[in-house]
């Protein structure tokens, strides 16, 4: 029976970003403040906490998820990659370079989240059109920018993909 | 928020998870994908003590057809869903709906299980569910059972479902010959909460200028307290040769049949209204020359 | 990547205007910001990222009601979890920090009363703090919350704006003796005569605004670090205004300005939102002094709903005279607007009104005017300034008021306004309200946005899509904005806010740059404009500035980011340190190359001769000469590779923009959905130091003005508790349903400073929701229908078509 002066743990064992990170949780404890805590990457942020504003994005076993929605728990065993990682793909550098470009982030909080997701985009919607990019993101609130610059930056790098920039590193556009 | 405090442990087995149930009761809750559960947590909206995470079941994952019937695995994902063949062959009403189910990462991790259990009146599944006639799936350590979508839906946040069930997969017909589905819902940003939204699919009999539906089926969801059929407007849709005349029926008898809730910036006349233009919209859909 | 500098090819606006340095290679040019570099790769230092030796945690518990007498706290329960350090209420928190009253003395008759970090008998919003709980882990401290056991009585709350001033209305503090906090009267004279002229054609509404909120991306969050070692308190803030927190905490608790440092580092985003002092501030603080050691406060998403401060809550009737040949004669509006149950320390809460009173019927020629305003208390969350303050409803009413009376007499809106707006060679001038006007450009920027949108082809498109059953609208919408201000805005009223900022420049033994600025950064690019102006004058390559804000310990004493000052007022003081560092090198240069100064140059990072551009000496050279060289310098000279200089605006009360944006949106009169087509902005903000950094400005401030047209709404229950407060029920824009939005730029320098730039970080706020309300208007117009009520939602517009 739970009573609060019970904290169950978990010893979970996390690849975050390719490094393994072995812990000992509280299992309350979400995979993004597993991540700032516990891992010590404080890039991911805390906007809502309940899985609306997406500046919490992060990539699990290559899919994005919402970092508030997941358990360290959950994580146990599986695989995180967030923008700090420290051999950033080919495509993650052209978003940033382009988001630099294209003055696609103010004041920084939701980029890294919206990185991951539009990251996701370019590897798997190559044909995406500028409507389908703001669809994509719209799971990401940026107060900031009003999101015209960061349509254009992806649009750019996914210009720059069909162009065949990537063509030497090229990752099978995943199903 | 922080959630309150829990345990957590990964069940190996459907029996397993039995077990857990009966030796926990209402103090346990099943995690599947978790999107709406954590959420809830994180609000600190509940607090159980224990948290079952049923997402290693292989037996509940998975889509195949067999004898007719498209099988669904609880476990899968809305992704899943959005993305196979076999779905957009057999049941392209689920295919339509995937993409406004919230947002790409929720839906990579969401399931139709999960959603199919919670049973909030504004999801997507259980109107597609309705409006398809399929079968919910559930075991128990008591055995299996088979519910149809019509006898799930209890009202808000409310199935059939016993406590100590587990719901392992929805069954549904497969697309039959001159049968058309569509969906589609009002929502005031992508990936809200639909304001009205409505699931439809008929079978459809089109000779030259005429046309004629058959086997109508309309689910609204985010009208009232669980997803509903319009039965009336159904009725009078099947009725004869789909003349205007005959909308406007099936628009009067849809307005005088609903009757439903309010929400905070939408008042039920709107709701009506907002219902009736989509009836209008999915009837022309349906009865829309194929495309190539 | 190309080297910004080496990029011929990037949109360059400088070239426009006179240069206002030698070798002008970055001002006017679209740079990107590399210094947010590291944004892209998470690392960025906002306050949550900070970890410190024994730092706590606190969570509020905070009123759940409206308005109540507290009659019980319990504590020991909560006490005694482990992992809890303390449990704190009013009385003790009171004791290390004084109350506070937010009046100003230039609001004549503005009234409010103390307030307290925790409440001390009653709460009188929901979301008031109450109780503190601090913890080891925020987790911890959320537990302990749910052991607190507190007893209230409820209390009769004051809920609705236009019976706040009835005699049987309770009063939130019978010992002011109503529930006004404010009001203002301001009459030119001559309005009755003009409205009652037999060649007058008036048009009447009455517009409601929704109260909304800024719903930062980052929450509001501080650490509150006091050492007892050296008795020195230093707060990690996300704050605009380090500065004037460093004052108020000073007042607040008994200190000296040495003693209090303010670190402003990464802000994830501010809006306003983040440069008012909340209790909560103050609370936290008064915990590390009590506990003796840093105490984090990390506001959730929930709570920022009731306890960030709510703007723009107006109900407003209005109406406009014009003559029947289409001139515009006379505007008059009664502003009734609700704020919370104090004014919100230290800017008061009568400001936003008071712009409004300012601001309707800005543009016009008019001069005849009549305002009415009253600002009263309510039991909800405390207002203020927000992005735009006022200017969105006073440019809303005036531009649907503008529309309306232009529909009555059949003149095209573009054409009425054209023939209404004061002439750009008027200038200077008073508008009909008193604001002091330098130079604007209305008429260019109507002539630009008419032709970028197409206007033409728009309305063709318009009336060949109504026949087949679709309603597109276009609404037009000119605008003034208030940049620059001067100390007429907060100093004359007795609030210790800086209306002068300074610049500290500093050339490195290697060369490189330091520049030290007391206006801060919130994600809107000032540390990369500073870097631009510093760059030109001082003669070095941008990669080689380096710019440092958001410390009181390092730059000079001044205002920080607010009403669009960053790049006119913080920027003007780095070009002025900037240019006489430039002179300080040419004096040293001269010196060590024993030349006439007046002969060479600074000029990408190296003196050059004058003449013959024959480069004479890196600075690199000259620093180590300088710095570690001083044997070989005669005596009587020694170098100043170090200038600080200070500015304030000085010749108006406000130096004033305009623009002028077109929204296009199509209204699907089935559901009263609305579509976004597209959006114009064309923008005057003087100089533009980097149009690309301008363009987003005007685009973020344009959704956020969006959101509150047609989606953000504090809703409150009858009860006073707000129904919405979470981000799936109150709706911030999100990407799906904005426009494209198309920047253009007129560039009418302030003579107030050398750089000439105004602001730019509000406009775009400020006529989004005049623009879009009428274009949705013009959409309705074959139905005869209206909607004046923000956030104009699908239910009204399908009240206003007659279908429910």
């Amino acid at each position: 029976m739970n009573t609060p002066t019970d904290h169950p743990t978990r010893r979970v064992s996390v690849i975050v970003n390719g490094t393994l990170f072995l812990r000992e949780i509280e299992c309350r404890k979400h995979l993004v403040d597993f991540l700032r805590d516990d891992c010590g990457m404080k890039g991911s942020h805390l906007g809502c906490e309940h899985g609306v504003c997406g500046a919490c994005t992060v990539r699990l076993d290559g899919r994005i998820v919402r970092g508030c929605l997941v358990l360290a728990a959950m994580a146990d065993g599986h695989s995180v990659e967030t923008v700090e990682t420290p051999a950033p793909s080919p495509r993650l550098r052209a978003l940033q370079d382009a988001f630099i470009e294209h003055n696609a982030l103010q004041c920084g909080y939701c980029t890294p989240g919206m990185l991951m997701a539009v990251l996701d985009l370019v590897e798997r919607r190559p044909q995406a059109n500028r409507e389908q990019v703001r669809e994509w993101i719209s799971g990401n609130y940026c107060r900031c920018t009003g999101y015209h610059a960061i349509v254009d930056a992806v649009c750019a790098v996914l210009d720059q993909q069909r162009a065949g920039r990537f063509a030497a590193n090229a990752v099978e556009a995943r199903a | 928020m922080k959630s309150p405090v829990f345990d957590y442990v990964r069940a190996t087995s459907p029996q397993h998870v039995f077990k857990l149930l009966e030796r926990h009761g209402d103090d346990a809750r099943l995690l599947a994908g978790g999107q709406t559960l954590l959420a809830t947590l994180n609000l600190r909206l509940s607090s159980p003590a224990l948290l079952i995470d049923i997402g290693g079941l292989a037996g509940l994952r998975g889509i195949s057809v067999q004898g007719g019937m498209l099988r669904i695995g609880a476990l899968t994902t809305h992704v899943e869903i959005e993305e196979s063949s076999q779905v957009a062959q057999h049941a392209p009403l689920l295919a339509m709906a995937a993409p406004h189910i919230a947002h790409r990462a929720i839906r990579n991790l969401g399931t139709i299980g999960g959603t199919l259990a919670y049973a909030d009146p504004a999801a997507e599944w259980p109107a597609c569910v309705l409006a398809l006639g399929g079968t919910l799936v559930l075991q128990s350590s008591r055995g299996e059972r088979r519910l149809a979508a019509d006898d799930f839906f209890l009202g808000i946040y409310s199935t059939a479902m016993a406590a100590d069930e587990l719901l392992v997969a929805v069954e549904l017909p497969c697309t039959a010959q001159g049968e058309r589905q569509t969906f589609d819902e009002l929502a005031r940003r992508r990936g809200d909460y639909a304001v009205a939204g409505l699931a439809a699919c008929a079978r459809v009999d089109a000779h030259g200028d005429a046309c004629r539906l058959h086997d109508v089926r309309l689910a609204f969801l985010s009208l009232g307290d669980r997803p509903q059929r319009a039965r009336q407007a159904e009725a009078v849709l099947q009725s004869g040769p789909l003349t205007e005349a005959r909308i406007l029926d099936a628009d009067a008898a849809l307005r005088a049949e609903l009757d439903p809730f309010a929400d905070l910036t939408h008042s039920a006349a709107a709701k009506k209204q907002l219902a009736a233009t989509l009836m209008r919209r999915a009837i022309k859909a349906l009865s829309a020359p194929p495309a190539a | 990547m190309n080297h910004p500098t080496e990029l011929p090819t990037r949109r360059d606006l400088g070239a426009e205007l006179p240069a206002v340095t030698e070798d002008q290679r970055h001002i006017g040019v679209a740079i990107p910001r590399e210094g947010v570099r590291r944004l892209t790769q998470g690392r960025g230092q906002f306050v949550d990222d900070i970890e410190l030796p024994r730092l706590a945690h606190v969570v509020f518990w905070r009123s759940p009601v409206a308005h109540m007498r507290i009659t019980r706290i319990g504590r020991s329960a909560a006490a005694a979890l482990p992992g809890v350090i303390a449990v704190v209420t009013g009385p003790e928190i009171a004791a290390v920090c004084k109350p506070w009253v937010a009046t100003l003395a230039h609001l004549a008759g503005i009234k409010s009363a103390p307030q307290y970090p925790l409440a001390m008998e009653r709460a009188t919003w929901q979301g008031e703090p109450v109780v503190a709980v601090v913890a080891e882990t925020r987790a911890i401290a959320e537990d302990a919350l749910a052991l607190l056991e507190i007893d209230w009585e409820d209390l009769p709350a004051v809920l609705d704006t236009r019976t706040a001033l009835d005699p049987d209305t309770p009063l939130i503090h019978p010992e002011l003796g109503d529930n006004l906090c404010f009001e203002r009267k301001l009459d030119t004279g001559g309005v009755d005569e003009a409205f009652a002229r037999a060649d007058a054609v008036v048009f009447e509404e009455t517009y409601v605004f929704g109260r909304h909120t800024g719903v930062t991306l980052e929450p509001r969050c501080q650490i509150a670090d006091w050492n007892p070692g050296d008795e020195r308190l230093t707060v990690h803030h996300s704050f605009q205004a380090p500065h004037m927190m460093q004052d108020l905490y000073c007042r607040q608790f008994d200190l000296q300005e040495s003693q209090v440092r303010v670190l402003c580092r990464d802000v994830g985003g501010s809006f306003g939102i983040k440069v008012h002092a909340y209790p909560d501030d103050f609370a936290t603080v008064a915990l590390s002094i009590l506990l003796r050691r840093p105490v984090k406060f990390v506001a959730d998403r929930i709570e920022s709903f009731t306890s960030d401060i709510h703007a723009r809550e107006h109900h407003i009737k209005a109406r406009i005279a014009a003559t029947k040949s289409g001139e515009i004669i006379a505007f008059e509006i009664d502003d009734l607007t609700g704020i919370g149950p104090y004014s919100m320390f230290p800017r008061t809460s009568g400001i936003e009104g008071n712009q409004v009173v300012n601001l309707t019927g800005g543009p016009y020629r008019h001069k005849h005017y009549r305002a009415a305003l009253k600002v009263v208390f309510q039991n909800k969350t405390p207002t203020c300034q927000y992005r735009g303050v006022g200017h969105p409803i006073a440019c809303a009413v005036t531009e649907a008021l503008v529309d309306g009376v232009a529909m009555k007499l059949g003149i095209d809106p573009i054409a009425f306004r054209l023939a209404n707006v004061i002439p750009d060679d008027a200038y200077p001038a008073t508008g009909a309200s008193g604001i002091k006007l330098e130079v604007l450009s209305h008429e260019a920027c109507l002539r630009e946005a008419r032709q970028v949108c197409d206007y033409e082809a728009l309305r063709r498109e318009q009336s060949e899509l109504r026949k087949r059953g679709v309603f597109r609208g276009i609404g037009v919408a000119a605008l003034i904005e208030l940049t620059n201000p001067s100390a007429a805005f907060y100093g004359v009223g007795g609030a210790r806010i800086a209306s002068q900022d300074g610049a500290t420049l500093r050339l490195e033994p290697s060369g490189v740059l330091t520049v030290m600025s007391s206006v801060g950064e919130q994600g809107q690019g000032a540390e990369a404009i500073f870097a631009q102006i510093a760059a030109d004058a001082v003669g070095v390559a941008i990669d080689h500035v380096r710019v440092i804000t958001g410390d009181t310990d390092a730059t000079p004493y001044g205002g920080g980011t607010w009403a669009s000052r960053g790049a006119g007022i913080g920027g003007e003081a780095v070009l002025r340190a900037g240019l006489v560092l430039r002179a300080n090198i040419l004096a040293t240069a001269a010196v060590i190359l024993q030349r006439e100064a007046g002969g060479m140059r600074v000029m990408r990072g190296a003196i050059h001769d004058a003449d013959s551009g024959e480069r004479l000496l890196d600075l690199a050279e000259l620093g180590r000469i300088a710095y570690f060289r001083s044997d070989t310098l005669p005596k009587t000279f020694t170098p100043e590779l170090m200038v600080t200089r200070h500015y304030a605006q000085r010749d108006y009360p406000f130096i004033f923009t305009n623009g002028v944006q077109v929204s296009h949106v199509e209204v699907d009169t089935d559901t009263g959905f609305v579509r976004l087509l597209k959006h114009w902005a064309v923008e005057d903000c003087g100089r533009v130091i980097n149009p690309m950094l301008v363009d987003e400005q005007m685009r973020g401030a344009i959704v956020q003005g969006i959101g509150g047209a047609l989606f953000e709404e504090c809703l409150y229950d009858t009860d006073g508790t707000l129904r919405n407060g979470n981000m799936a029920d109150y709706l911030v824009p999100m990407a799906a349903e904005m426009p494209d939005i198309v920047v253009s730029h007129v560039q009418s320098p302030t003579k107030s400073s050398l750089l000439g730039a105004k602001g730019a970080g509000e406009a775009g706020t400020a006529g989004a929701p005049g623009a879009v309300m009428n274009a949705i208007n013009d959409a309705l117009s074959p139905f005869g229908a209206r909607v004046s009520s923000q956030p104009i939602t699908p239910e009204k517009i399908l009240r206003a078509l007659g279908k429910i």
